[in-house]
């Protein structure tokens, strides 16, 4: 009889997931009387009051944007450098690959190149849509007009030639610093750069990006971008604890919790293969949409729906009924 | 209690003159309403739906998660709402504003902690058995579609974490394919998703959620020895 039990548990167990002729049906157990509606309004003013103190007592964080006047003002060899970076083709954007351009082929997790597949979709070039044409919009400086002249007349491997040349004399140059740089052929790219300079610092560079043309601007992505490739902003989210390698991703301003709901997606990112590789983004994305498949399909996988009777915390959540109806 | 397949109100009526009464069978689908009728109907058994006595076994704090998830969910969305009335621009300038954002954010970690919490629980007491894996599934994606909607959210604030989250989980987006279509550098874009999209989703699986539980019923302990032979659940008094 024990032997039976045993071997009829073990099949249960195996069919627990779809089997509901191995757990009874609820509606068979004795009842007693409950409230669900007044559960409800209790919780929901519990959780109303809650919330209410929270909000009182730690407020919420709401660090201004950065805005190109900032980062203008704050440094202004960071903007120098990334304009000389974008004429260059040497920034984050400009070698992007899809969705903004076709510089790169982007990540592959696998054999799969999914991000190559998806195309560009979003199509940005960075040297123009970043720098040159901002500056175009710019009315009544023949000095400007005559630079942009210069650069429009040379063939594409002058430009590149000039502002690489000027990317790595900047780089070298002390802090970075455009009145330090070494003698050099640059053609126009400084004169460029030093005029996007002043256009951020005017405060008239988020209007030429972010509308771009149009009258309501609503699509930062062009902003965003050319933000994202100079070090500025960087440098302020790491001195907020928020870099990549620092759990950025989940944290917010301040001492906040921000999404700690993420956890599990930002630690790979601090661990190796992934911290080191070059396709690490792919590979932590196909990583999770896994995990999650796992977690979606727990019912289904063997081992994983058997955790609950291994490790019995169900003990404890039902010791009163097991008091009184013996557990197997 | 009630088996499924009770005649409902209007079913029960004598037929019209030239019908068959096996077309009355719920399901007999000669009629398209009958038959949606009949889902409607059968889908929470009688009494069920909102029923004022529940199982003996129910007895544990673990039980009161799911109820305060829900109740979290309605403060966040109230709180959006009345974010959404005074506009995009309205919690960075007014102090009234900034309070409701205050109110929204911290809702949203109190509706997270609750989730995360009923999740494990639901987990450990394995409450997928007897037929309930959808009830587990639309969890599952009640949880995602929760941390899409307020990842949204931060991409929505207009403020300093907004252009730095969005900036960072770009690269996480392109390299699988997904930012050509789901633009996070756009806030426009983002809003949208962050306010009708993702909620109008999460609305509905938590509706669907709901209802397989009520369906199901509170699922019973595990290893039991025995079935509950019905004139034991008689003599406690059901
Ligand atoms: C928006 C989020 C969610 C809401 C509002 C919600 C709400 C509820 C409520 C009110 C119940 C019934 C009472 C209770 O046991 O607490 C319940 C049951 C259940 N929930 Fe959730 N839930 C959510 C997310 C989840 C997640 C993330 C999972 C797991 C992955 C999950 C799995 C379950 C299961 C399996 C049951 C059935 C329990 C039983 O039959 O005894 N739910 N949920």
């Amino acid at each position: 009889m024990g032997m039976t039990a045993t071997l009829s548990r073990t099949t249960s167990h195996g069919g627990a997931s779809h089997g509901s002729a191995q757990t009874p049906d609820s509606h068979d157990f004795p009842t007693r009387p409950y409230d669900l509606v007044k559960e409800f309004v209790i919780a929901l003013v519990v959780v109303a009051l809650l919330t209410i103190g929270l909000a009182a007592a730690f407020s919420s964080p709401d660090e201004k944007a950065v805005t190109m006047t900032t980062w203008a003002a704050a440094a202004p060899s960071d903007v120098i450098a990334t304009a000389a970076g974008e004429l260059a083709g040497t920034t984050t954007s400009a070698g992007y690959g899809p969705p903004y351009n076709s510089a790169a082929d982007g990540q592959k997790l696998g054999p799969f190149s999914l991000q190559k597949w998806a195309g560009v979709r979003i199509p940005v070039d960075s040297a123009n849509d970043l720098v040159l044409a901002p500056l175009r919009m710019v009315p009544g400086d023949s000095g400007l007009t005559a630079t942009l002249a210069t650069w429009d007349a040379a063939p594409a491997d002058t430009q590149t030639a000039w502002a690489t040349a000027y990317v790595t004399a900047l780089a070298a140059a002390p802090d970075g610093d455009p009145t330090k740089v070494a003698k050099g052929t640059y053609g126009p790219v400084p004169q460029i750069a030093s005029r996007f300079l002043s256009l951020a610092q005017s405060g008239g560079l988020e209007g030429a990006l972010t509308q771009s043309g149009t009258f309501y601007g609503s699509d930062a992505t062009r902003s965003l971008l050319l933000l994202a490739d100079g070090a500025f902003l960087e440098d302020q989210a790491r001195a907020r604890s928020l870099g990549g390698d620092q759990w950025g991703m989940m944290n917010e301003t301040g001492n906040y919790p921000g999404q700690p709901w993420m956890w599990l997606y930002t630690f790979w990112y601090q661990v190796p293969p992934f911290a080191t590789s070059d396709n690490a983004d792919a590979q932590v994305w196909g990583l999770m949409m896994l995990l999650t498949l796992a977690l979606l399909l727990a019912p289904f996988i063997p081992g994983v729906r058997s955790l609950p009777r291994l490790i019995p915390i169900h003990r404890l959540v039902w010791r009163d009924y097991y008091r009184d109806h013996p557990r197997q | 209690m009630t088996p499924p397949t009770t005649p409902v109100a209007g079913t029960t009526q004598p037929p019209a003159t030239d019908e068959k009464p096996a077309s009355r069978t719920p399901g007999s689908g000669d009629s398209w309403t009958r038959w949606v009728r009949t889902r409607i109907v059968n889908t929470v058994p009688e009494g069920e739906a909102l029923p004022d006595r529940q199982p003996v076994y129910v007895s544990s704090w673990v039980y009161i998660f799911g109820v305060l998830t829900l109740a979290a969910l309605a403060v966040v969305v109230v709180t959006g709402c009345v974010l959404a009335i005074g506009g995009t621009t309205w919690w960075h300038v007014a102090s009234l504003g900034h309070f409701v954002n205050s109110l929204h954010l911290w809702s949203v970690e109190l509706f997270f902690a609750f989730m995360v919490i009923h999740l494990w629980g639901q987990f450990w007491m394995a409450a997928w058995r007897g037929n309930r894996t959808l009830t587990w599934m639309t969890g599952v994606v009640a949880f995602l579609g929760s941390i899409g909607t307020a990842f949204t959210g931060y991409l929505s604030q207009s403020n300093f974490d907004s252009q730095w989250i969005s900036t960072q989980a770009k690269d996480g987006l392109n390299s699988v394919g997904i930012g050509a279509f789901f633009n996070v550098l756009d806030p426009g874009q983002m809003l949208l998703w962050h306010v009708i999209l993702l909620p109008i989703v999460l609305g509905v699986i938590v509706v669907l959620h709901v209802v397989l539980v009520r369906r199901h019923g509170v699922v019973p302990p595990l290893d039991l020895v025995d079935r509950v032979p019905d004139d034991l659940a008689r003599s406690e008094g059901r």
